[in-house]
């Protein structure tokens, strides 16, 4: 709008005119850095990252063929329909052909079914585990950490006790907690979750109880409780949420681990003692006798539960790397 | 800095304690009692109760347990079901080989895992840095039994470049004084025996490494990094220090306390984590043994070793502990 | 002296953190000042304002990813002047702790906290001054007596943490001037201190100036560190210059409303009873780009449309050469007296907020 010197405009329409100008060339810078909450943050962060996009891809197509498999493999996994072609103790095995896609066995049903079937009791083993530790570990871990942090004397006490019996299950290997609790109950598939999932809770309880402890220090803690708000409210509103990031981080890389631990266990011999109906961790058991004449025997499971793991790890990883504050700018 | 140890032995007391309980009541709670453990399942009825009233199965719980820690207190573990022989015994026979094992598993981990993580990071998004990341990703997400089991067939049967069995060539003939086969061998200056044992010891411990290897790669680099950002490296850098000195004395010296405490925590593990891979390598430790027992449903053994491992793990601890508060004299103080 | 370059001419420095793909930022953006020997010059904004990392340029420290560093930085050295902008790392080095060196904010993070004090003391004596042993030794304690750190022998033994703030800062100036420096940049030195320490670093400082004649570059937020400590002041806002002017004209006739804000957010025991403090509002967020007007403008009372009509250039005030300011609506120095006139632009703003 053009103004001649003349006939100045009048002063209200030249402050909306600069005002508006303003409003403008701030609003050009204004896109970057706009606030928003720290989950949204972390997401769009990881969305640049190769590492937690490689790990998000393996993780998206190892739980869809999990879930599909019944629908993916062409076979029953336990159909030992090609076992008059398969001798192991002659050192006579079938590899890959148009039939069967990874070939055969060592008693003559088709690989490529049991991988596939395979990678679905893998995931539930998985998450079973990891499932049973974060439950037990939030809870115990959580329990403390409230108390510890708005409880007063009393509080520290329980504090204490809960700790204590954390730091026995610590000082037990998780391996051999896990050996442990596989000879108690005997060996089954579902031993072995609960073996591998009783190992993790340590791990969670103390993570989130170091993480409660964190926050309760922080002014905004100290504030509601001097304006009065209940504890368990504090706890469950303000406290919880805000520790729950680390808690999520290590399920991610649990689920990993319980894969790994629990093909360790199985290859102990503790796992599902009907090695029929496939898992990785037992099909790797089960082939290492192999693994010198038939050596695809092994090396598919074992690749199955190396990427699996690898993926978990990299989202787990980079979404640690997102949610850190040291790194967040 | 002695008041710091005895307190932190002391604090060691009610977790070992607590341990021994957990342990008691799950021998209780195995399937049909501790006598269950101990006998065939076609024993007839009256040896079952004379061995419930020889193990005072009969007697109150308490009383059970005291006698049950009473008997941990005099050394007494009980006796292994399927040797006869007693498990402190047996624990210690095989202690050396497992020790051996782990010290070279740490050996190798942190000759490896320090410089590559430390260089990891000067290098930061290079070739190096990117290899050794992805390198110890997949380390961690090996399991470690397939591991060995690749090691086993790679470079022992089919190359036939080391011993694919055992602590030592059986042909071999040692003199033996501490159970410690290399140590021996260098005390009674048998070479041949040395270099017998560490090749025995080369793929197993490799094997056992990949996990401590790939958590030090990892500790050491992100620590570095961290300490590079540092304000006191900056001051360093201010005062016109040669980079050798800021890098040693004012990054390494730093960057490395972290990681310490992880070499500690996971030599602590080893003693776990050898079970796959001696029982892979056949190797006579304290691993393979909780192996067997562990198919054998050898319940003293298995309790008496988990108590021994755990004990030991503790221990370690204090000393990483012990060893931290001398490097840090921001814990000393305290 | 007179005739002589100013020990160190910092021209037209600008730096640039180039994040990967994305436009680099300047943090600094062509600020020009000088340094003399015996002088302190105040470098003075909030934070952001690129005052740090103007400082760091200078001892080139910056990383050297991702940095692209402009200008030129020419310092009066022995051999002649030099460019230390230009200067390859291995030649910085030798000059660091030697011809200009620094102290930091925060004391507790920039000591090294596993080596004992004496140890960060007698490195530097050792790479400079080539002294060891027991000549290095005594040399420390010497420092940490001048710098006022009591007990001495017993504090070289002593780590980071077991020292007071005060205490660690004296340390750290300790280090800066082991080996007599002739140029050495204050980042802040007493923000992470109390009140009453405060006084005293500054005042140490001020008698290291003296004594030695080094020459002093004080980094602060703070206008009263610059009242009593500073001989020439900048003000820095959005990484360029906004006011120069020796210290009385600075303070008894500002002319940019930012320095006018600045001076307005401080309590000041002659003010008249019940006189509100009038902090400058929004934050440094809160700005335009240099090239599209007065970066100040969001945050400023007086702003016009001429102040959006692309980058306000440097001007010297004519009744007072060597004082420049970057304004195209300036605070006349009637104006500051009557502070009547200073407030009602205050209303408005707070008008145009609702």
């Amino acid at each position: 709008m053009p103004t001649s010197p003349s006939s100045p405009t009048p002063l209200h329409k030249r402050k909306a005119e600069k005002v508006d100008r303003l409003a403008e060339l701030m609003g050009s810078r204004a896109d970057e850095g706009r606030v928003s909450g720290i989950w949204i943050d972390a997401f769009r962060r990881m969305r640049t990252n190769p590492m937690a996009i490689t790990g998000a891809i393996i993780v998206v197509l190892f739980v869809a063929v999990a879930l599909f498999s019944p629908l993916i493999a062409p076979y029953s996994p336990t159909s030992q329909a090609w076992g008059g072609e398969v001798f192991p103790n002659r050192n006579e095995f079938v590899g890959p052909r148009a039939e069967n896609w990874l070939g055969l066995d060592h008693l003559g049903r088709d690989l490529y079914s049991r991988f596939i079937i395979g990678a679905r009791q893998t995931l539930m083993v998985g998450v079973v585990a990891t499932l049973v530790g974060f439950c037990f570990g939030a809870l115990l871990g959580g329990l403390a950490g409230a108390c510890a942090v708005l409880g007063g004397r009393w509080g520290a006490n329980v504090d204490n006790v809960i700790m204590r019996v954390i730091d026995m299950m610590l000082a037990l290997p998780t391996l051999l907690l896990a050996v442990t609790v596989a000879a108690l109950v005997g060996p089954s598939l579902t031993t072995v979750m609960l073996a591998v999932g009783i190992a993790q809770i340590p791990i969670f309880a103390r993570l989130l109880r170091g993480a409660m402890l964190a926050q309760g220090n922080r002014e905004y803690v100290l504030a509601a409780q001097s304006m009065g708000v209940r504890r368990h409210k504090i706890a469950l509103t303000h406290i919880l949420p805000n520790s729950m990031g680390p808690v999520i981080v290590q399920s991610t890389l649990t689920l990993a681990t319980a894969i790994i631990d629990a093909a360790a266990l199985s290859y102990l011999g503790l796992g599902n003692p009907d090695a029929s109906f496939p898992e990785w961790g037992t099909m790797l058991a089960e082939a290492q006798r192999f693994l010198s004449t038939a050596p695809a025997l092994a090396v598919y499971p074992a690749l199955g539960i190396i990427i699996t793991a690898l993926g978990f790890t990299l989202l787990g990883e980079s979404l640690r790397e997102a949610l850190d504050p040291k790194l967040r700018k | 800095m002695l008041r710091f140890i005895v307190r932190r032995l002391l604090q060691l007391i009610p977790t070992l304690l607590g341990l021994s309980v957990l342990l008691f009541v799950w021998l209780q709670r195995l399937p049909g009692g501790p006598e269950n453990a101990l006998l065939p399942d076609n024993a007839p009825p009256e040896q079952r109760e004379a061995l419930r009233e020889s193990l005072g199965l009969d007697e109150p719980f308490t009383v059970q347990y005291f006698s049950f820690l009473g008997r941990i207190f005099q050394g007494d573990l009980g006796t292994s079901i399927h040797t006869g022989r007693p498990v402190l015994e047996e624990f210690l026979t095989r202690f050396p080989a497992t020790f051996e094992l782990a010290v070279t598993a740490i050996a190798i981990a942190v000759a490896v895992g320090l410089p590559l993580g430390y260089l990891a990071a000067r290098k930061r998004g290079g070739a190096l840095d990117f290899a050794a990341v992805g390198g110890s990703l997949l380390g961690i997400c090996t399991p470690v039994f397939f591991l060995a089991f690749l090691l086993k067939v790679v470079f022992a049967e089919q190359l036939g470049l080391f011993p694919s069995a055992f602590r030592i060539s059986p042909a071999l003939s040692r003199t033996d004084i501490t159970g410690f086969v290399v140590l021996d061998g260098v005390m009674t200056r048998e070479w041949d025996v040395v270099w017998d044992a560490l090749m025995h010891l080369a793929l197993p411990g490799l094997a056992l490494a990949s996990i401590p290897l790939a958590v030090i790669t990892r500790m050491t680099r992100a620590s570095v990094l961290e300490v590079m950002g540092e304000d006191y490296v900056r001051t360093a850098n201010a005062k016109g220090l040669h980079r050798t000195t800021v890098r040693t004395r004012h990054v390494l010296r730093n960057a490395l306390l972290p990681v310490v405490t992880a070499v500690g925590l996971l030599s602590g593990s080893l003693f776990a984590g050898a079970v796959l891979t001696e029982s892979v390598f056949a190797f006579p430790g304290i691993g393979s043994f909780i192996y067997e027992a562990t198919h054998g449903r050898d319940y003293p053994v298995l309790t008496g070793f988990i108590l021994l491992i755990a004990a030991m793990y503790v221990l370690i601890n204090l000393l990483v502990d012990i060893s931290y508060s001398l490097l840090d004299p921001r814990v000393r103080a305290q | 002296m007179g005739t002589n370059a100013p020990l160190l001419a910092v021209e037209e420095l600008s730096v640039g953190f180039g994040g990967r793909g994305s436009a680099p930022v300047k943090a600094v953006d062509g600020v020009s000042f000088s340094l003399e020997e015996g002088k302190v010059t105040g470098l003075v904004g909030e934070s952001g304002c690129g005052k740090s990392v103007t400082s760091l340029a200078l001892m080139g420290l910056l990383p050297d990813r991702g940095v692209e560093v402009g200008g030129r930085a020419v310092m009066q050295l022995p051999k002649g002047p030099e460019d230390l902008l230009a200067l390859p790392q291995r030649r910085m080095r030798d000059l660091r702790g030697s011809q200009l060196a620094m102290i930091f904010q925060d004391p507790l993070s920039s000591l090294n906290p596993v080596v004992p004090i004496g140890r960060q003391v007698t490195e530097i004596l050792k790479r400079h001054r080539g002294m060891r042993g027991e000549a290095a030794r005594k040399e420390a304690a010497d420092l940490l007596h001048r710098v006022g750190i009591p007990d001495p022998t017993r504090r070289l033994r002593e780590y980071p943490h077991q020292l007071s703030g005060g205490m660690r800062q004296r340390a750290l100036i300790a280090m800066a001037v082991a080996c007599r420096p002739r140029l050495m940049i204050a980042d802040e030195p007493t923000t992470a201190l109390d009140v009453t320490i405060q006084a005293q670093i500054l005042e140490l400082l001020r008698d290291l100036v003296t004594e030695e004649g080094t020459a002093l570059l004080m980094i602060t937020h703070d206008l009263g560190v610059v009242a009593g400590l500073c001989d020439d002041i900048n003000v820095l806002y959005a990484g360029r210059a906004v006011e120069h002017a020796p210290r009385a004209p600075l303070f008894a006739e500002p002319t940019h409303p930012y320095t006018v804000g600045l001076l307005g957010s401080i309590p000041r025991l002659d003010a008249p009873r019940g006189e509100p403090l009038t902090p400058v509002r929004g934050s440094v967020n809160d700005n335009i780009a240099w090239t599209d007007g007065c970066a100040f403008a969001p945050r400023c009372d007086h702003y016009t449309m001429d102040c959006l009509q692309g980058p306000p250039p440097l001007v010297e005030r004519d009744s007072d050469p060597g004082h420049v300011h970057r304004c195209v609506n300036p605070i006349g120095h009637a104006e500051v007296v009557d502070r009547a006139v200073l407030d009602s632009p205050a209303v408005v703003g707070e008008e145009e907020d609702r």
